[in-house]
This record gives structure tokens, sequence and C-alpha cells, in this order.
């Protein structure tokens, strides 16, 4: 990959080092000069209607984007008139990159802001500044640090879903009848949304009186078959149901990978006397582990968003067993309405997140380095 | 005369062994198709029983107990029902549109903002103060981590002063922004596997960056089209947390439905399984026959 796009910025380069007109240049440099106007000019009136020093202004702050899309459409003219070739190809990924600047970067670092707040929308005094307050408290949170625990135990399950995965794979790709059936089967529960799931299994299969999960468990002789009830017991029902509707997705990717395999390395392996447990283990596992790093790491990355099947089965219960940071702060805004408090748990969990998977990255990087 | 014996004698272990390993594979095949489709097949029949058959377990229809619309009638939707006017039909059909809207039109957005993206990532060599494309790339890729928490009330306040609170629209944006890494993710390598020589043959037939783009490349990238916007559709047809927050009556969608459904207590299983039925469907369907676009677009995306 890397050559070829190299070879062809060089052939590029030629063409886009073509001359261009100086009214042409200027022209386009106009048009931005101006749209910026209009922005700051637009974001002006409206701060200042808004504090109430001048009254007139706009009802919302919706020409603000209005006058923001503008800009980004004179900032692409601009790049074609001013810069020709470069400015055409610039035009790939201007639109992205403006796009996610708008709804990321200053979301984020508004919720920075937030964050920094003593804000109830519940309480009559409006928000006000108590700088890091939130951050004081949320140590002395024993619910948040409780949830950010279960986080570790739903983060270390990922493990048992790539193992019942790579097995299911391994199925997959035996010499087996009607395949193309196995596979759609064993693809559909990634399809569901983990709300209807939530209903499926959480409350009504695994429903204590008379769901068929429960009849079952009576039958194999558990007399009091509470899914839901026990701390340790709940936090694996939720982490079953997660791994139903995510174990495929891990599947197709493994399955992929053994699908690439060469036979001829598996077909030495029994030359040389192999059997099964020792051609996996020494010959499979080892080549598939660079797929594996991957598939676990953006599974961990999905882990740790977890919130839609324990918001709606347990709603963190039974005493926050099964909380996960983004259920907990979910009920932070729904039920305490604390705003600021609750977007002061959120930046933080992001900074840990961010900590943790980099030293992940680091940790696989030099692992598959060394297999390798 | 003695040698043939323990030949054919070993030769018939093997053939048990075999026929025990085959059988053994069979079984857990079995054993997790069951596991895969009971959940499905458990809510699709249960929106047909009554309450009788609903607390005594019966599974098989016509054996177990006899199916009947009940559940579609509490929609709506069962046959006796379906032309006269029915409250519960209006929002559930309003939802499923508000559903429809949402999941395509951020599918469709982020498709071409990130074929976009991705084609310039794959062809040319950007420098943005620092940034090259693998930090440009790494940038968008970086937008896949951030929970839903972090920007869920930002975006509240936002959407608040930009009159988007409670839009399709507004929740458009939103997902595609969720799915747009992803959609870059498979694109880049679908892009990449297209070869260089077709674009430089473009140029010289005279037809500009753009041109080459749209007439040569796209339509051979469209396998790879199909599948990012089948997976983006899936991820935004579920998404629950932020339609939770962002939509209160207008644009709420299927998911936010189902879920104030299971909040209440003593609701109905018949009706619940109904909903639940009707929710799943459409992505039931389309696994069903997609599934090939499904699996080469997550293997485009994580086989590098």
């Amino acid at each position: 990959m890397q050559d070829t796009s190299s070879v062809a910025a060089v052939r590029h380069d030629k063409v886009a080092s073509q001359r261009i007109a100086a009214t042409r240049k200027s022209l386009g440099q106009g048009f931005v000069i101006l749209a910026s106007l209009v922005l700051l000019a637009v974001l002006a009136v409206q701060i200042l209607h808004v504090s109430g020093t001048i009254s007139a202004g706009f009802s919302d702050w919706r020409p603000v984007l209005y006058a923001y899309f503008l800009w980004s459409v004179a900032l692409g003219a601009e790049q074609v008139m001013a810069r020709g070739e470069r400015g055409l190809r610039a035009l790939f990924l201007l639109p992205a990159v403006l796009f996610t600047v708008a709804v990321v970067i200053f979301p984020t670092l508004f919720g920075f802001y937030i964050a920094s707040l003593d804000w109830n929308l519940s309480s009559l005094e409006g928000p006000h500044f108590n700088g890091l307050n939130n951050l004081f408290a949320l140590f002395h949170d024993d619910y948040y640090w409780n949830a950010l625990g279960n986080m570790v135990f739903y983060t270390v399950s990922v493990l048992g879903e790539y193992a019942i995965a790579f097995g299911l794979a391994l199925l997959l790709n035996a010499e087996i009848r009607g395949r193309k059936f196995f596979r759609v089967a064993f693809l559909l529960p990634m399809m569901l949304s983990p709300v209807a799931v939530s209903w499926m299994i959480g409350k009504s299969l695994m429903e204590y009186r008379f769901g068929p999960a429960a009849t079952l468990a009576r039958d194999l002789g558990w007399d009091n078959p509470a899914f839901f009830a026990h701390p340790w017991i709940a936090r694996f029902s939720i982490a079953a149901m997660d791994a139903w509707v995510s174990i495929p997705f891990i599947m197709i990717i493994l399955l992929a990978g053994l699908q690439a395999m060469p036979k001829q390395v598996l077909e030495a392996a029994k030359v040389d006397g192999a059997n099964g447990w020792q051609s996996f283990w020494y010959v499979t596992f080892p080549i598939m582990l660079p797929v594996s790093i991957t598939v676990l790491i953006i599974r961990i990355i999905f882990k740790l968003k977890l919130a839609d099947i324990v918001i709606n089965v347990t709603a963190g219960g039974p005493g926050g067993a099964t909380d996960t940071v983004s259920s907990f702060i979910y009920r932070v805004y729904r039920d305490r309405s604390n705003v600021g408090y609750g977007t002061g748990l959120a930046i933080f969990y992001l900074l840990l997140i961010i900590v943790f998977l980099t030293v992940l990255l680091r940790i696989s990087h030099r692992w598959t380095q060394r297999v390798t | 005369m003695v040698t043939p014996v323990p030949v054919r004698k070993r030769r018939g272990a093997l053939r048990a062994r075999r026929l025990a390993s085959r059988v053994l594979i069979y079984a857990a095949l079995i054993f997790w198709t069951f596991i895969c489709l009971f959940p499905i097949y458990w809510t699709v029949t249960t929106s047909f029983k009554s309450a009788v058959d609903v607390t005594q377990g019966h599974l098989i229809p016509w054996l177990d107990f006899l199916p009947d619309w009940k559940g579609w009638r509490s929609l709506g939707l069962s046959p006796d029902t379906i032309l006269g006017t029915s409250t519960a039909r209006a929002e559930f059909i309003s939802r499923f549109v508000n559903s429809v809207l949402t999941s395509v039109g951020a599918a469709l957005l982020a498709l071409v903002l990130g074929s976009l993206a991705a084609y310039g990532l794959s062809r040319f060599r950007y420098k943005f103060a620092w940034m090259r494309n693998d930090d440009i790339l790494f940038f968008f890729m970086s937008q896949l981590i951030l929970p839903p928490v972090v920007l869920a009330l930002p975006f509240l306040v936002l959407y608040k002063a930009l009159v988007l609170l409670d839009t399709t629209f507004g929740l458009i944006l939103l997902y595609t922004l969720t799915v747009l890494p992803i959609v870059i993710w498979i694109m880049r390598d679908q892009f990449n596997s297209i070869p260089i020589e077709l674009d430089e043959a473009a140029f010289v037939d005279g037809l500009s960056v753009w041109g080459a783009f749209i007439r040569i490349i796209l339509p051979l990238a469209i396998p790879g089209m199909a599948a990012a916007f089948i997976l983006s559709l899936v991820l935004c047809w579920n998404e629950y947390f932020f339609a939770a927050l962002l939509t209160s009556t207008d644009a709420k969608t299927l998911p936010v439905m189902v879920a104030s459904q299971t909040g209440s207590q003593g609701i109905n299983w018949w009706s619940m399984a109904a909903l639940s039925t009707a929710a799943i469907a459409p992505l039931v369907i389309v696994g069903i026959f997609l599934e090939r676009y499904i699996v080469s677009g997550l293997t485009t995306g994580a086989g590098k």
C-alpha cells in the first residue's frame, strides 16, 4: 500500500505544481475571509444577545450552525481556487474532517467545561462554576468505583467470549455440510438490538417464574433460579447476554483468519506426528495471534461502552452489582439530573480509557513483535 | 495370514474415531444453533400465545398450544385489526419510520463522508501541521473509543441551543459520527485493493481526480460500500443510548419504544413479544439475505 501511494503522489505532484493565477488565488482567500467574518459576526451577535448586552439577535443558536456550514463551503472553494490540483485532493478529506471537528472536538471541550460546573437540572439555581470539586467528589463516590470494578470484570469476560468464538470458528472451518446455514444462524444474534435482547432473554427467557431458562435450571436441580438476585450470578447473567450478542463478531473475524491460513502448515504438523491439540496449540494459535489481538482490542473498546443491556434488564441492581460506568452515569443524568457531576464522571472515565488503551496497545504491539 | 488382522483392526479403530469426531462436531454445531435461534423462536412464538400458554411454558405451536393473534392485536397488526384504527399501531409505525429514516440517513451520510476521506487517504499524501496520513487515520479511528456518555450531555445542551433536540436530523448527525470510523476503515481497505493503475489510466484519458474517482473507482468499490452501509445500518438501527437521552416525542426510535414498554411492570408478554419481533424482524431478514456482505465488511476491516 505504502509503495503504490508514494508512486501516485510523485506522479500527482507534477500535476499539482501547475501555476495558479494570482487573481483566482486572492478571490478564493477573499471568500474564506468573508465567510469567517460572517461566522464570527453571527457568533458575536448571538453571544451578546444571550448575555443580554444587545436586544437584536436570533431566537436560537441555529444560525451559527448555518454559518459554520457556509464557512466550510467557502473553505472548500478556497482550496480549489487557490491551490488547484492540491485543493481538489484536499477536498476528499475536508468534509469528514470538518464534520468530525464540529461534532466531536467542540462537544468534548464543552464537556470539560460542563464537568467543572455544579449544575443540577432539578435545582432552581442555574449552573455555577465549582472548579475541580466534581473531581474530588468522585473519589469518594463508592458507587462509581464499584462500577469501575465491574468494568474490570466485564473487560476480563471478553476472554471468555474469545474462547467460545474461537471454538465456533474452528467448528465452522472444519469440513462440514451446510456451512452456509450454520454461518447465518451463528451470525444472527449480532443483528439484534441489545434492547430487544434485554427483553427477549433477560426479561422473558430468564424470568424467575415461567421463563424457559428458569424452568430448565429447576429441572437441572437449581431450586431457586433467580438470575438477577445474587450479585455474582447477576453479573454473570449480564456478561452472558452481552456475550450472546457479540460472540458472532469475534467468530466471523477469527473464521476469516482461519480461512486465510496456509493449509500446508497444518499438513506439515500432521506429518510430524502432532495430534489435534498439539497442532492447534503450536501451529494454529500462534499464527492467529495477530488477528486475535486485533479483534480482542476492538471488542474491549466496545465492551467499555456497555450500557443498553444493563439499563434495561437490571438498572444496575442488585445494589449496583451489575452497574457499568455508562449505565451508572445514565442514572445520574436521568434520576438525579445531576449533569455537572455526571459529565465529570464521564470525562474521568474517558481519561482512564485513553490511558488503559494506550498501555494495552503498547503491550500488545511489543508482544506480537516478539512472537512473529 | 496373521498380519492383516491388526491392520484391519487399526483401520476400524480409526474409522470409529473419525465417526466419533464427526458426531461431536455436528452435536456442537447443532447445540450452538439452538442457543442462537431459540431466543428468536421463543420471542416469535410468544407473540402468538395467550396468558395460560405463557405461564405453563408451552413451546410448540399447534402441538402444545393453539396460536392466536393476541400479541399482534394489541399492536393493531393482526388480520382482524389491521384495517381499523389503532393508536398503538400509529405509534409503532411512527417509531418504525423514525428508525428507518435515522439509520438510513446516518448510514448514507457516513458512507459519503467516509468514502471520500478513505479514497483520499488511500491515494494521496496529506500533510496538515504535524499530521500525516497515518495520524489523520488515527484521528478518525480514535473517535471509536469515545464512550457515548462523554458526548451525551454536551450534545443535550448543544442540541437544546441549536433546536435540534428530539429531531431526526440531530440523531442522524450523531449516528454518522459513531459509524464514520468504521466506514473509513472498511472503505480504505476497499480502495487499497483497487490497483492505482486504473486511476492513472483515467488521468491519461483526460479525467480529473474527481472524474476518475466517480466514474472509474467508485463503481468498482460497490461491494465494500454495500458492506459498510449494511454494518452502519445495523449499528444505527440498534442504537439506544443517545436516542433515549436526546429524543422525547417526535423523533423517538424503535429501541426507545421497546425499552419504555419493558420498563413498565405487568406488561403483557404477548404484546411485548410482538413488539420485539417487529423490532428485530428487519435486521433478521437483512442478516439472512445479506450475510455475505456483512461478513466481507467485517473481515476486510479487521483483516489488516
